[in-house]
C-alpha cells in the first residue's frame, strides 16, 4: 500500500508523511498535491495572528476543545519562526495545546517559516489542502506572530482572527500596522490584565468608522484563554462570520480569489525555476556581470534580453 | 529540496526541570533542525501521539526522575503498537550504567548520561538520522 492510499483510507500517520512530503517538497510532491486537490474545499479554515505572546496558540487550543465537543475533527497549524542564522527551528506552540484527545479527532502539525516572510510557510497552504482532503472540518492556522501585519493569513483562511492584548499598547498602533485591514473578528486577549477595558473602547471607537462602510460589525470580543472566559463569545463571532460571508457570496469571491492567486503561485514558482536554470547556463555570466560592473552595461537591459532568450516572453512594460 | 531533520523533546514525569532540555533545544536548533518542544509532564501517550502527528525522525527524552525503567519501555511500546517504531528512541538522565545497558539492548537507540557534550549529541541524531532507511512508497 502506497502512503497515499494509506492516507485516503484515513490513516493519521499517513496524513503526517504527507505532509513532510509537502513541506519537503520531495520528488512528485506536486502529484500528490494534484491527486489531493480535488477532495479539498469542505473544511472551514481560521486564521490567528497577532503579536508574540499574545495567546494565539492558547486561543486556538481552546476554540479548538468547543469545536471537538460540537462534535467536529480539527486540523491545526501552528508556525512559528526558522532562525535565518542556522536554519533551524524552536517550535513551542504545542506546549499549550496538550491533553488533546488521541482518538484521531483532532491533528496538531507545528511548521517552521523556513525561509518566508509572510507570517506562513510557503507551504502551509498546502498542507491545509492536505487536511482539507483529509476531511478534518475546521482548519485552525496560527502565524508566527512577529508583529508586523502577516497578510498570507488572509489568502489562506475564511475568517482571521488578531489577537492583541492590553498591553498591545493603544489601538491607533494597531491601525498603523494595517492590522485593521487583515481582522474579522479581534479578541483582546488577556482580559485579566489591566487595562483591557481600555484597548476593547478605543478599538472600537476607531473601528466605527469601518463599521459604517461594511456589513460586518468587526466584533471586539475581551477573552481570557487560560480561565476559558469568552471563548464560546469568540466562538459565536466566528460562527456569525462564517454565516455572514456565506450569505453575502464573500465567501465564494473570497475562495476565488484564492484560487486565482494560487493559480499565479505555481506558476510564478515553475517561471522562477526557469530563470534560475536558464541563468545557470548563462556560460559567461562572469563577463556579464563584469560588463554591468565597470559601467559598460546595465542589468535592464541586460535582463530584458535575457529573458527574451529564455522563453520568447516579452516583458511587460 | 532538503529533507530537514525533525526531532520531539519531551520531559514526561513529575520532576520539573527543564533547563537541561531547553539547552538540548537550542543545541539542536543551533545545528539546523527543527525542534518540537512539547513541555513538561508528557505522558507516553501524548509523547507518541505527538511524535506520529509531527512526523519526527527522532524522540528525544530527558528522565531525571528516576523513572527511567518505566518511561523509556512505555515510549517504546506506544512506537511499536501504533506501528511508528522507525522513529529513533534517544533520551538523556541520570541513569545507572547497568540501566543504559538493558535500555539500548531493548530498542531505546541512545541514551546520554550527565557529562555528554551537545556536540555529541548533535553528532549523534546526524548519523543516527542519516543510517536510517525508509521502506516507503508515496504515491
Ligand atoms: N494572564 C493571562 N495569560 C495568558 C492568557 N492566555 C494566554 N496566556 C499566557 O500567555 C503566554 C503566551 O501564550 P501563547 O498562547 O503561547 O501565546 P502565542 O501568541 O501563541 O505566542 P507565540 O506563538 O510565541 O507568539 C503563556 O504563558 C500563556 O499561558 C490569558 O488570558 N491571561
Ligand atoms: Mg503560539
Amino acid at each position: 500500500m502506497t502512503v497515499l492510499e494509506k492516507f485516503l483510507s484515513g490513516d493519521q500517520a499517513a496524513l503526517a508523511r504527507i505532509i513532510t512530503f509537502i513541506e519537503d517538497r520531495q520528488e512528485k510532491y506536486r502529484e500528490v498535491l494534484a491527486r489531493l486537490y480535488p477532495q479539498s474545499g469542505r473544511a472551514v479554515k481560521i486564521g490567528f495572528t497577532g503579536p508574540p505572546g499574545a495567546g494565539k496558540s492558547s486561543l486556538v487550543n481552546s476554540i479548538a476543545r468547543l469545536l471537538l465537543a460540537r462534535g467536529h475533527r480539527i486540523g491545526i497549524i501552528a508556525v512559528d519562526p526558522t532562525s535565518p542564522f542556522t536554519g533551524g527551528a524552536l517550535l513551542g506552540d504545542r506546549i499549550r495545546m496538550v491533553d488533546m484527545p488521541t482518538d484521531g479527532s483532532v491533528y496538531i502539525r507545528s511548521m517552521a517559516t523556513r525561509g518566508s516572510s509572510g507570517g506562513l510557510a510557503a507551504a502551509t497552504g498546502n498542507v491545509a489542502t492536505a487536511l482539507d482532503a483529509f476531511g478534518f472540518d475546521f482548519i485552525l492556522i496560527e502565524t508566527v506572530g512577529v508583529g508586523q501585519v502577516e497578510l498570507d493569513i488572509v489568502d489562506t483562511c475564511d475568517t482571521v482572527i488578531v489577537v492583541l492584548v492590553p498591553e498591545s499598547g493603544d489601538a491607533i498602533q494597531a491601525l498603523k500596522a494595517g492590522l485593521m485591514e487583515i481582522a474579522d473578528i479581534f479578541a483582546i486577549n488577556k482580559a485579566d490584565r489591566p487595562g483591557s477595558e481600555n484597548i476593547v473602547a478605543e478599538l472600537n471607537m476607531v473601528l466605527e468608522l469601518k463599521r459604517n462602510k461594511i456589513e460586518w460589525d468587526l466584533p471586539v470580543i475581551a477573552t481570557e484563554a487560560i480561565n476559558n472566559k469568552n471563548i464560546d463569545r469568540l466562538l459565536e463571532k466566528i460562527d456569525a462570520h462564517l454565516g455572514y460571508i456565506k450569505t453575502s457570496g464573500l465567501f465564494e469571491k473570497h475562495r476565488r480569489e484564492q484560487i486565482k492567486n494560487k493559480l499565479f503561485g505555481v506558476m510564478q514558482f515553475h517561471f522562477n525555476n526557469l530563470i534560475r536554470q536558464e541563468i545557470g547556463r548563462i556560460t559567461d555570466l562572469d563577463k556579464v556581470i563584469s560588463d554591468i560592473y565597470e559601467g559598460k552595461s546595465d542589468p535592464f537591459t541586460v535582463g530584458e534580453s535575457l529573458l527574451k532568450k529564455i522563453s520568447g516572453i516579452q516583458p511587460l512594460h | 529540496m532538503s529533507e530537514k531533520i525533525r526531532v520531539l523533546l519531551a520531559k514526561p514525569g513529575l520532576d520539573g526541570h527543564d533547563r537541561g532540555i531547553k539547552v538540548i533545544a537550542a543545541a539542536f536548533r543551533d545545528a539546523g533542525f527543527e525542534v518540537i518542544y512539547t513541555g513538561l509532564r508528557q505522558t507516553p501517550e501524548n509523547i507518541v501521539n505527538a511524535a506520529i502527528q509531527e512526523d519526527v525522525d527522532a524522540v528525544g527524552v530527558s528522565i531525571l526522575s528516576g523513572a527511567h525503567m518505566t518511561l523509556f519501555p512505555a515510549i517504546l511500546n506506544l512506537l511499536k503498537e501504533k506501528k511508528a517504531d522507525q522513529i529513533i528512541l534517544f533520551g538523556g538522565g541520570i541513569i545507572p550504567d547497568e540501566d543504559v545497558a538493558a535500555l539500548e539492548k531493548s530498542g531505546v537507540d541512545k541514551l546520554f548520561t550527565p557529562g555528554a557534550t551537545t556536540e555529541e549529541t548533535v553528532k549523534y541524531l546526524r548519523e543516527a538520522v542519516a543510517k536510517r532507511k525508509r521502506d516507503e512508497k508515496i504515491i
